[in-house]
């Protein structure tokens, strides 16, 4: 029983899991870029879970192929492989602009520990 | 006439890229263009909105790239989007009009990519109360809060990690956003937001929608700054420059809750948020407490734009509660909020900047003389704190009436009580405020005299978005019952009468 449920639904349980490993990190890693690792952690989790919501046994690419048929059994629904491919797009972006962030943050005050720097702030200001 | 939900967000986007490239030559150049963009997407909005109220509300849609819906993505014009539409450009264009001055002073050297990214967070966010589809919601969210990322990390030392923590923030909220749009998608099928109204009803037992609907409304109550998401908030507005502040605080947040209010008005069935599930009053609460919480803070702070933001969290507290009522009056009132708190927060945030262009401060304690070197702005000032307050006829005082009115139908006693004593708080932190800027050096020997740096008014460029501002605010109050009656009843409509 437990099996059948573990072996059926594996894939969600690893996706929930990676989902709370990337919000642990992004919530108590001091470090700023293990937050930042954490937040992409985080948004991979959600994309696996729209790719995996949308797999088919048996299904091959959405291209019509006259010799398969028309069949909607036959091929894999494309929108979310479409919607998940814009939002890695979205999320690469703002990975750039949090490591540019970061970039800006290490010339200014020499460290990524919260702690450290919110305390070099405060010196320097 | 029916291209106009697709020339909006186009004419912002082409600016954006226009004025990116033109700002590596001249930043004079690039301003000319955002602001071209800014003026013809208001107009755009303008002639929508007239469009769409001689239409009795009947929505103007368009189809992107032909592709018809709901394979394709539409955009829709009906009348809570060309409200929120009009806001957002002309809150755009009066801060345009505004930035240069502003921007010369606070960030010398680094102007010419502050415009494309304003033109492109315009973008984002008219984008957001367009779009027909929740997925596409989702990436005009994220350009949105991309730009404003870039406007808000340019300011004051702390700047940088304020907007770090603002965007791990977002990308929750925004992470928490796209998973819900997956389970929503996985249960209805589609995307599109008339389809997904069409088949939910079907499915309002469904467990996966009710995950859905309370992982978007908790994503967008992040991006929203909804106590108590809005941890964020305060240290953001603080150290961003004059002109983000001015840009971000009055539509970014609202349009967040413009998100939810779509959510709740027309994609997901009657009854949904308030029956099935009690989110609507869960939003309720969490606002009440919101507006306490920002309300009493905000008397704390001796940093303008840092009262300010506190004022912010609590004020955005009143779109919840309309939100958290959901009865027609409270709804009204809350969407008449986010038009009144949009013009008030403007104001004020542009008549920081212009002080802090003269007086080199943003300290409320050294805001003395203030009123007699800069006398009409400082009247405008006025006008914008007895409207934060809600002191009839400005603006801010019928969303009050509006919310209370809803409150006392809803019986929701606390509430009331609520909305009341807020509006006594804000009277102090803002009376502290006015009380600094009439007091007068020569007379009262217990405060020194602060010098400005440059004498008088501020520039032209700045006087006059401060000046329409402030007439905006009183116009706003005087007509607003032509706005709720061409506009906000129909959009509270499903709602029931």
């Amino acid at each position: 029983m437990t099996a059948d449920f573990l072996l059926s639904r594996y894939p969600y349980i690893l996706i929930a899991l990676l989902f709370g490993i990337g919000l642990y990190g992004m919530t108590v890693k001091r470090n700023l870029m293990k937050k930042v690792i954490g937040m992409t952690i985080f948004q991979t989790s959600i994309y696996l879970f729209f790719i995996q919501g949308a797999t088919k046994q048996g299904a091959t690419i959405p291209v019509l192929d006259p010799e398969m048929g028309s069949s909607p059994e036959l091929y894999i629904n494309p929108l979310p492989q479409v919607i998940v491919l814009t939002a890695i797009v979205v999320g690469v972006a703002i990975t750039g602009v949090a490591l540019s962030l970061i970039l800006v943050l290490h010339r200014r005050y020499g460290t990524l520990d919260e702690v450290e720097l919110l305390r070099r702030m405060r010196e320097s200001a | 006439m029916s291209q106009i939900p697709a020339l909006i967000p186009t004419s912002l986007l082409l600016a954006s890229l226009v004025a990116l490239l033109v700002g590596l030559k001249s930043h004079r150049a690039a301003h000319l263009i955002a602001l071209a963009g800014a003026v013809v997407a208001f107009v755009c909005s303008l002639l929508g909105l007239q469009a769409v109220i001689q239409g009795d509300g009947e929505a103007i849609r368009y189809a992107m790239g032909a592709w018809v819906p709901p394979i394709g993505i539409e955009f829709v014009l009906d009348s809570l989007a060309a409200y929120m539409v009009t806001l957002i450009t002309f809150i755009g264009v009066m801060v345009l009009i505004y930035a240069p001055r502003s921007l010369a002073f606070e960030t010398p050297g680094r102007q010419g990519m502050v415009y494309p990214s304003m033109t492109l967070v315009l973008a984002g966010l008219v984008g957001m109360c367009l779009t027909g589809d929740v997925f596409n919601l989702y990436v005009f969210l994220e350009i949105a809060a991309l730009a404003a990322y870039a406007l808000l990390a340019i300011g004051d030392r702390g700047a940088p990690v304020a907007t770090l923590r603002y965007l791990l923030f977002g990308a929750v909220g925004g992470g928490f956003y796209l998973l819900g749009v997956a389970y929503l998608y996985f249960a209805a099928g589609t995307v599109n937001m008339a389809d997904l109204s069409m088949r939910l009803p079907e499915l309002m037992e469904s467990q996966a929608v009710i995950v859905a609907a309370v992982l978007m409304v908790v994503g967008l109550g992040v991006k929203m700054a909804l106590f108590p998401f809005h941890l964020w908030l305060p240290d953001v507005y603080t150290n961003a420059p004059s002109v983000s502040a001015g840009l971000i605080a009055p539509i970014m947040t609202k349009v967040s809750a413009y998100a939810i209010i779509r959510l709740f008005l027309d994609v997901f069935p009657p009854g949904f948020f308030t029956e099935s599930l009690p989110i609507a009053t869960t939003i309720g609460w969490v606002s009440a407490a919101g507006i306490v919480f920002g309300s009493v803070l905000a008397i704390a702070q001796h940093d303008y734009r840092r009262m300010l933001a506190y004022s912010s969290v609590g004020q955005l507290g009143y779109i919840g509660l309309g939100i958290g009522l959901a009865n027609p009056l409270g709804m009204i009132g809350g969407l008449l909020h986010i038009l009144n708190h949009a013009l008030m927060k403007g104001l004020l945030f542009m008549i920081g900047g212009a002080v802090r262009l003269r007086f080199g401060t943003t300290k409320i304690p050294e805001y003395v003389g203030v009123g007699r070197a800069m006398p009409w702005t400082m009247v405008a000032f006025t006008v914008g704190v007895l409207a934060m307050v809600g002191i009839p006829p400005t603006a801010g005082f019928f969303s009050k009436w509006y919310l209370l009115l809803g409150a006392a139908d809803a019986g929701a006693w606390i509430w009331f009580a609520v909305i009341i004593v807020s509006s006594l708080l804000s009277a102090i932190y803002f009376f502290r405020v006015v009380e600094m800027i009439y007091r007068d050096p020569e007379t009262d020997s217990a405060v020194a005299d602060h010098e400005p740096r440059e004498a008088g008014e501020a520039p032209a460029s700045m006087f006059w978005p401060i000046t329409i501002m402030a007439t905006a605010v009183m116009a706003v109050g005087i007509f607003n019952v032509l706005i709720v009656s061409a506009l906000l009843e129909r959009i509270v409509a499903p709602l029931g009468g």
